[in-house]
């Protein structure tokens, strides 16, 4: 079978951003997405998911490299001054490049 | 103290004692559904026994009491440091309300045998967003509306999870009256104790979480939450008052001018002022305010409407 490179772009944010992430990344040009509950720490806060302000969410996206880039420089631009955000790229092979 | 506090307490002690109890995030989200809902629609089957045109003074003054909190609030905060944003953050989450602390404090003035008008829940579905407003009014003044989502915003506030399930439960309550909810009151009636006790379980965990931060935030945060309370409670003893109340009426609404939301406020001001400090806001709310309502300061505001009346 064939195997096509694309993008992986991991966005691990605020749940309270959740709604707006979606729209832009459906803006920018991805085609789904994936999101999953997460808790988590870093050496200036620890994010347990307890509650409503508490909750973390990681969002994946499989996207080609030009929708990855647009994505996380808005992310980065919009987001990360005030929100809790942390991003990551990595390489990924798909089956079906249509779907990405 | 009643046996809900006491739960309360023992959630606090076991987060202090860094216990390895916790309670799975889709059961507090289940719980804090059934208490919004169980809140709203008894309320409603009040409503259903009475008619509707002479709660409309109680209606205005609501709405009125909860936008004017923050006003009042922001110069007092601003005078003792705070910066624009995070004071209006930290106001809206007190012109805002706690259903938790109404239901605590509701409970307390049935063991203590004082009536209460039986369409309380009214009140607080109708204090849960005009503070919210307020503060973000408070925020965004002098910047211009350029960077304010109002559309979203206005979403976020009057549909989101609490004033929709405290307005529907209201709806439906008064639509479908006694008779109407009775099927569903083995689920929504007759347990509500029990599933707050449970939980305050997980609060008082959550709460407990809070002491670190409210440690690091120092004096100034522990003085405003524990004097902004006692000040609104007279607000909100003599609103009650000037509306004709009775004294458990008085006393509860004294309580939920006291409290501060922290369910609806943190998610609405999270996204309509970024900037603003989320933790301090909570700390305050949660880690303060709101073990100081249950454990003492509903007793004191009971005592101030015994005085008023």
């Amino acid at each position: 079978m064939n195997l096509h490179s694309r993008k992986l772009l991991v966005v691990v944010a605020e749940a309270a951003l959740e709604k707006r992430l979606i729209t832009d990344l459906r803006r920018e040009g991805a085609q789904g997405y994936t999101v999953h509950d997460v808790r988590g720490g870093s050496e200036h806060a620890v994010r347990e998911g307890f509650w409503e302000a508490d909750r973390t969410i990681e969002l994946k996206v499989v996207c080609d490299e030009a929708v990855a880039q647009r994505l996380a420089a808005h992310v980065l631009a919009q987001y990360a001054p005030h929100f809790g955000v942390t991003l990551f790229l990595s390489d990924v092979a798909v089956f079906r490049p249509e779907k990405f | 103290m009643d046996v809900v506090v006491w739960i309360f307490v023992l959630g606090v002690f076991a987060r202090v004692v860094r216990s390895d109890l916790r309670l799975p995030e889709a059961l507090y989200e289940t719980l804090s559904i059934y208490l919004l809902l169980a809140i709203g629609l008894k309320g409603g089957i009040e409503l259903s026994k009475q008619p509707l045109a002479d709660l409309a003074p109680q209606v205005a003054a609501c709405l009125a009491m909860g936008f004017a909190i923050p006003f009042m609030l922001v110069p007092m905060l601003r005078r003792i440091g705070f910066d624009k944003v995070n004071s209006a953050a930290l106001a809206a989450h007190y012109g805002s309300v706690s259903v938790v602390t109404y239901a605590v404090a509701s409970t307390y003035l049935q063991k203590q045998q004082v009536p209460v008008e039986s369409h309380a829940a009214l009140w607080v579905a109708l204090l849960e967003a005009p503070g919210l407003l307020a503060g973000i009014l408070l925020a965004r003044m002098g910047q211009g509306g350029g960077t304010t989502r109002w559309r979203e915003l206005a979403h976020d506030v009057f549909l989101g999870k609490s004033v929709l399930l405290l307005a529907g439960g209201l709806l439906i309550g008064a639509v479908v009256g006694e008779a109407g909810t009775k099927p569903i009151a083995p689920v929504f009636i007759d347990p509500f104790k029990g599933v707050l006790a449970l939980f305050l379980l997980e609060l008082g965990l959550v709460a407990g979480a809070q002491l670190g931060a409210v440690r690091r935030h120092g004096w100034r945060l522990l003085a405003v939450a524990v004097v902004a309370p006692l000040l609104l409670s007279v607000v909100g003893a003599l609103t009650a008052k000037t509306l004709g109340l009775s004294t458990g009426g008085v006393a509860l609404m004294a309580t939920l001018a006291a409290s501060a939301s922290y369910i609806a406020a943190p998610t609405a001001m999270r996204i309509a002022v970024p900037e603003a400090n989320s933790g301090l806001s909570i700390a305050a709310a949660l880690g303060i305010t709101f073990p100081f309502n249950i454990l003492v300061g509903i007793p004191l505001y009971l005592q101030l409407a015994q005085a008023l009346s």
